[in-house]
């Protein structure tokens, strides 16, 4: 890039500058997620460069990620928890941020408050109290308390952005759809859902997200044998570390790539169709 | 109809059938909300409400030794109590013995004075084979802390349900004698400390991430769209790694002759350190402050810069030109042109990244020495190492309590639901 031929030796000096500067931040912030990716192909139990062979082991060997039992079940769990989690976050907070959309509300800041609250307190406070909470109910080690509690942390990410998404909704297609002759719920499903969808998903994928990345609540109301992935690496690490958590890291690196080109595009595409141009 | 009053077809006024049918609205908008209103409310919030009573609220004395608290009251505090007491003690805790819940009354009574556990078990043991009194002879016999005046006052403190205890020792503190607030002794004080560390972790990622990552917003604001797009990638990919696994990453690169140490070898750094004695040999890394800090300021660092990003986008760049069209020099208009129009910005990323870093117990945990335990690793250890559930809350309560008021600060400057998601 050629610079203007008016700026003084300073300000090219500052201009390199801040390109290094910026340039190794992002080095910083990208190299430790793709570092650990090549160390899972490692042939030997050690994690350092250059490394002596290459093996997919870690993957599909005896102890490998898709192959050991400790780890598909720790993999079947999180997916079947994540999942439900998912749809009852999805669906309850889908809802209350259609209500919250209507103005003059009375009260909209208070309930918005109790609402988001999961995603405020901090998890560890979050999950003494379910631990209590689930011992007094019987809930403690079972499948259904753990989706209500992931469905309770997951639910601020769908009302945040589906409330966001239908920020730019515009109104008055509810009133031309009604005043069509259609029911309120032939209106939702025909007119705002397929709108205000891509904020739908987005706000899935992030409850998605929160629950298969959970790990604290888990470790309090999960029973022993209720391993889900981010349990099973936590004890891991705190054991004895194996390569095949470098391994399991790299799928989830790869899953949240995934993820993230998801969310990208939902995106663009939800801001094409409501009419925002950037 | 004569009056002027515009009405519906069947009579009404137009603005009491408005009136009517936004009334409506609102109650179907709060149908809608609250099947998840009542979701968190009954399996989220009273929880934690519940929880956080423990806190103040603890009747395992008065449950246990009901005589001897009921008796206790009228006591004043200033000699020995009386033998009626001692006599009410004794056969408290013979009832205690036989229910098996002499350790209950010995676990709450060692928090105060450590010791006191076993010697209740083994005046509890010697008095099951005493028959009669006198019970203050027997009860002092058994063990001569129970001579002590300062004894009885925390048991008679302890006596009361509902106890200032947990909260008071959370902040370093204790009831004296006299039942004025002291501070707790020397050696025991150590919450405090926990409280501070907790802050200046926090607060030194909060500036790390801030230092780091203005820049970058700065630039990714400023570059055209498609080179920023592609930049960008840098730091969502990181933001939707779980938390976990870049822990987790940290936790291995980090290892004694793992890929950072290599890293500092190789460009040098390991021996410009030692040239200038900040260090002697290969790098320690492994479970030390610096990990700490390093691996939180990596996972925040989206967090802070997301929010300056989003509010650099808004910045004309009309006005730094016209700031240097009337004279100043480069960086005195970004000094004092731009840099206060991404205040807002600043103080939404700054204020999160300090939130969320109070809250921390994975990554201290995990790649953090025993001594950067944070709050949360503290409750975490109350809870389920010393199964001191009083104390577990009382950190919860101040826990929370912080990130409460800081989140209220927060709402203020920004609106909450106006947090930016990615």
């Amino acid at each position: 890039m050629a610079l203007p031929p008016y700026m003084t030796t300073t300000e090219k000096v500052s201009h390199y500058g801040l390109r290094i500067f910026v340039g190794a931040v992002l080095l910083f912030l990208i190299a430790p997620i793709l570092a650990i990716m090549p160390l899972s192909f490692n042939s030997e139990t050690f994690f350092s460069y250059p490394m002596p062979g290459f093996s997919t082991k870690w993957y599909f060997g005896e102890t490998g990620f898709f192959t050991n039992e400790r780890w598909t079940s720790a993999l079947k769990l999180s997916v079947i928890v994540a999942v439900a989690a998912t749809i009852l976050a999805t669906c309850l907070g889908t809802l209350a941020a259609l209500g919250l959309s209507r103005s003059n509300i009375p009260g909209r800041a208070a309930i918005m408050a109790v609402l988001i609250s999961p995603m405020i307190v901090p998890v560890i406070i979050s999950a003494i109290g379910l631990f209590f909470f689930y011992a007094y109910t019987g809930l403690n080690g079972t499948l259904i308390g753990i989706i209500l509690a992931h469905t309770a942390l997951a639910t601020p990410f769908v009302v945040i952005t589906v409330t966001a998404t239908l920020m730019s909704f515009d109104r008055t297609l509810m009133r031309a759809g009604a005043s069509l002759g259609g029911a309120p719920h032939t209106v939702f499903f025909k007119v705002v859902l397929p709108l205000i969808l891509p904020g739908v998903i987005s706000g899935a994928l992030f409850a998605f997200v929160t629950s298969f990345d959970e790990v604290i609540v888990i470790l309090f109301i999960g029973g022993p044998e209720q391993r889900t992935l981010p349990r099973q690496m936590f004890s891991g690490i705190r054991e004895l570390i194996s390569p095949t958590i470098t391994a399991a890291a790299s799928v989830l690196i790869v899953f949240s790539t995934f993820l993230l080109v998801t969310v990208e595009l939902l995106r663009r595409r939800g801001e094409r169709l409501r009419g925002i141009r950037s | 109809m004569t009056d002027d009053v515009m009405r519906t077809a069947d009579g009404t006024p137009l603005k009491v059938k408005l009136r009517q049918a936004e009334r409506r609205e609102v109650r179907r908008a709060f149908l809608l909300i609250a099947p998840l209103f009542l979701f968190i409310v009954v399996s989220f919030l009273i929880p934690i409400v519940v929880m956080l009573k423990n806190a103040f609220y603890d009747p395992d004395i008065v449950n246990n030794l009901p005589q001897t608290t009921e008796l206790l009251r009228q006591w004043d505090g200033k000699a020995l109590p009386s033998e009626e007491v001692f006599a009410a003690f004794a056969a408290d805790l013979k009832t205690a013995s036989k229910a098996r819940t002499v350790a209950l009354v010995g676990k709450r009574l060692n928090y105060e004075i450590p010791t006191l556990k076993s010697k209740v078990t083994v005046t509890a043991r010697k008095l099951d084979k005493i028959e009669a009194g006198p019970w203050t002879e027997a009860v002092i016999s058994a063990d001569p802390i129970w001579k002590d005046v300062f004894t009885w006052a925390v048991v008679k403190r302890a006596g009361s349900a509902v106890t200032p205890y947990y909260l008071l020792s959370a902040l370093d503190l204790r009831q004296g004698t006299d039942g004025g607030i002291e501070r707790t002794p020397e050696e025991r004080r150590i919450y405090l400390q926990v409280l501070g560390r907790t802050l200046g972790i926090s607060l030194l990622v909060t500036l790390c991430t801030l230092v780091l990552g203005y820049p970058v917003a700065f630039m990714l604001a400023t570059l055209p769209q498609r080179t920023a797009s592609i930049l960008m990638i840098f730091v969502l990919l990181p933001f939707w790694t779980s938390l976990l696994v870049r822990t987790t990453a940290w936790t291995i690169l980090l290892q004694d002759g793992g890929v950072v140490a290599q890293f500092l070898h190789i460009t040098g750094i390991t021996w410009i350190s030692n040239v200038l004695g900040f260090m002697s040999g290969e790098p320690q890394l492994f479970k030390t402050r610096f990990a700490t800090v390093l691996a939180m300021t990596h996972i925040q660092l989206p967090f802070t810069l997301l929010p300056i990003y989003s509010v650099m986008k808004t910045i004309s760049p009309t006005y730094m030109r016209a700031a240097k069209s009337l004279g100043a020099t480069p960086f005195h208009a970004f000094r004092t042109v731009y840099v206060p129009q991404t205040m807002p910005g600043v103080a939404a990323g700054c204020l999160l990244t300090f939130i969320l870093c109070l809250g921390y117990f994975i990554t201290p945990a995990l790649v953090g020495g025993g001594s950067d335990n944070m709050i949360a690793g503290f409750i975490d250890t109350a809870m389920n190492n010393e199964g001191n559930w009083g104390k577990s809350s009382a950190l919860g309560f101040v826990l929370l309590t912080a990130t409460l008021i800081l989140y209220y600060v927060y709402n203020r400057l920004i609106g909450i639901d106006k947090m930016k998601l990615g």
